[in-house]
């Protein structure tokens, strides 16, 4: 399953995007934000159980600028979440 | 109880109905779902996967009261009781206080589930708009979800939205739908999104000497475009239904449908249950799997 955390408006589409098929719940991406952006929630999506990764519910709202940081406009991007994450269970809209 | 009507259209009147022909005394297995909403919350009642009763209510200030008076105002008037269901899975906003659910589950996952129930098996994309958000889900033929999104950052695409408007233009809410479809050619849509914004551009179509109705137009054809936008996100496959107390307004669904080129499937039974449906019926997977049977 892909969910999506994030928003639309009218400068763009700004979504981090977690497969919760692929994600283990390691939690190396928890790790690897400077932002705390990221956390580990139950996976209540079926009776199965398990934990994965979810954008906290306070970024929701404001993700284009918490990942700023992380987005530099020119130049290389090393997105963090993203580099440190194994299975490539995130991915990123922008 | 008495029935409450009120001139909020996304909101519900309380009711309650239990399916007459039904027995649960010859039933294997005995599941609800209670879906604590921020606005209402409903309780559904299942006999081996079939429904057999439900009530609707409003959400009181206590979430772990209002559990409990849902789901004993279904079970009103039948001999079952709480304590005699098997299985009770709890999901929406107050999930986590339904006292006696054994498990919770997102509402995005038993919306899905109950939307299979509700409209049938061929649903592959559920849009749920409600008063404070809206919900894009995708899933597959067994109504497990593929992928979600929800908006909730902004009103524009919500009830809330259409409530700013309405009180605007002065129609009653549960009209506006209508109002807007009262236009020979469809005006441009307004062009801000952001429901601050687009309310002070209606306005100014007002003074400008546009009718009500044009106006109107524009701003649901406004809001229609910004769902349209969302959904894309995800994905739009069909059978396609929209549910949540925007699908009763025409206006948006009648130009949904043109936008995404789909004719939304109708019910058969009221859409508001579809999130404790859903709830019952993961209820009836864990007793199969407490059985051995899954
Ligand atoms: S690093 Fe990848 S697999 Fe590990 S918790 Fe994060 S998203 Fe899931
Ligand atoms: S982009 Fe940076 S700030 Fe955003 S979630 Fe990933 S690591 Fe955290």
């Amino acid at each position: 399953m892909k969910a999506h955390y994030g928003y639309k408006d009218g400068s763009g589409d700004y979504f981090i995007v977690i497969d919760s098929d692929k994600c283990d719940g390691c939690g190396e991406c928890i790790n690897a934000c400077p932002n705390g952006v990221l956390e580990l929630i139950l996976d209540e999506f079926d009776i199965e159980g398990g934990t994965m990764v979810a954008v906290k519910d306070e970024h929701r709202k404001k993700i284009k600028y918490s990942c700023a940081p992380c987005k530099p406009v020119s130049g290389e991007r090393k997105i963090p979440c993203v580099l440190s994450c194994r299975t490539n269970a995130i991915t990123h809209s922008w | 109880m008495s029935q409450i009507t009120t001139q909020e259209y996304w909101r519900w009147p309380e009711y309650r109905y239990t399916v007459p022909e039904k027995d649960w005394h010859n039933a294997k297995i005995l599941t609800a779902g209670i879906d604590i909403g921020s606005v209402g919350s409903k309780a559904a009642v299942m006999l081996d996967g079939e429904l057999y009763a439900y009530a609707v209510i409003r959400t009181g200030g206590v979430s772990e009261e209002t559990a409990i008076k849902v789901t004993k105002w279904a079970l009103e008037g039948t001999d079952l009781e709480i304590e005699k269901i098997h299985q009770v899975v709890g999901t929406g906003y107050g999930r986590v206080n339904v006292p006696f659910a054994n498990r919770t589950i997102t509402e995005i996952a038993c919306h899905a589930r109950g939307a299979h129930y509700v409209y049938g098996p061929t649903v592959r994309t559920v849009l749920d708009i409600g008063g404070q958000d809206c919900k894009a889900i995708r899933c597959d033929e067994r109504g497990k979800v593929l992928s979600f999104l929800m908006n909730d950052k902004c009103a524009a695409g919500t009830g809330r939205g259409l409530e700013v408007f309405a009180d605007l233009v002065g129609i009653p809410i549960q009209d506006l739908g209508k109002v807007s479809l009262q236009v020979e050619k469809e005006p441009q849509p307004v062009s801000n999104t952001c429901v601050v914004f687009a309310k002070a551009e209606a306005l100014a179509l007002l003074r400008q000497g546009w009718s009500k109705e044009k106006v109107a137009a524009a701003y649901h054809a406004a809001m229609a475009d910004r769902i349209t936008d969302l959904l894309t996100r995800v994905g739009v496959s069909k059978d396609f239904v929209i549910t949540g107390g925007v699908s009763k307004n025409d206006g948006i669904v009648q130009r949904l449908s043109r936008l995404l080129n789909v004719k939304p499937l109708s019910p058969k039974i009221d859409p508001i249950l579809a999130g404790a449906i859903g709830a019952a019926l993961f209820a009836k997977a864990l007793q199969e799997k407490h059985l051995g049977l899954r």
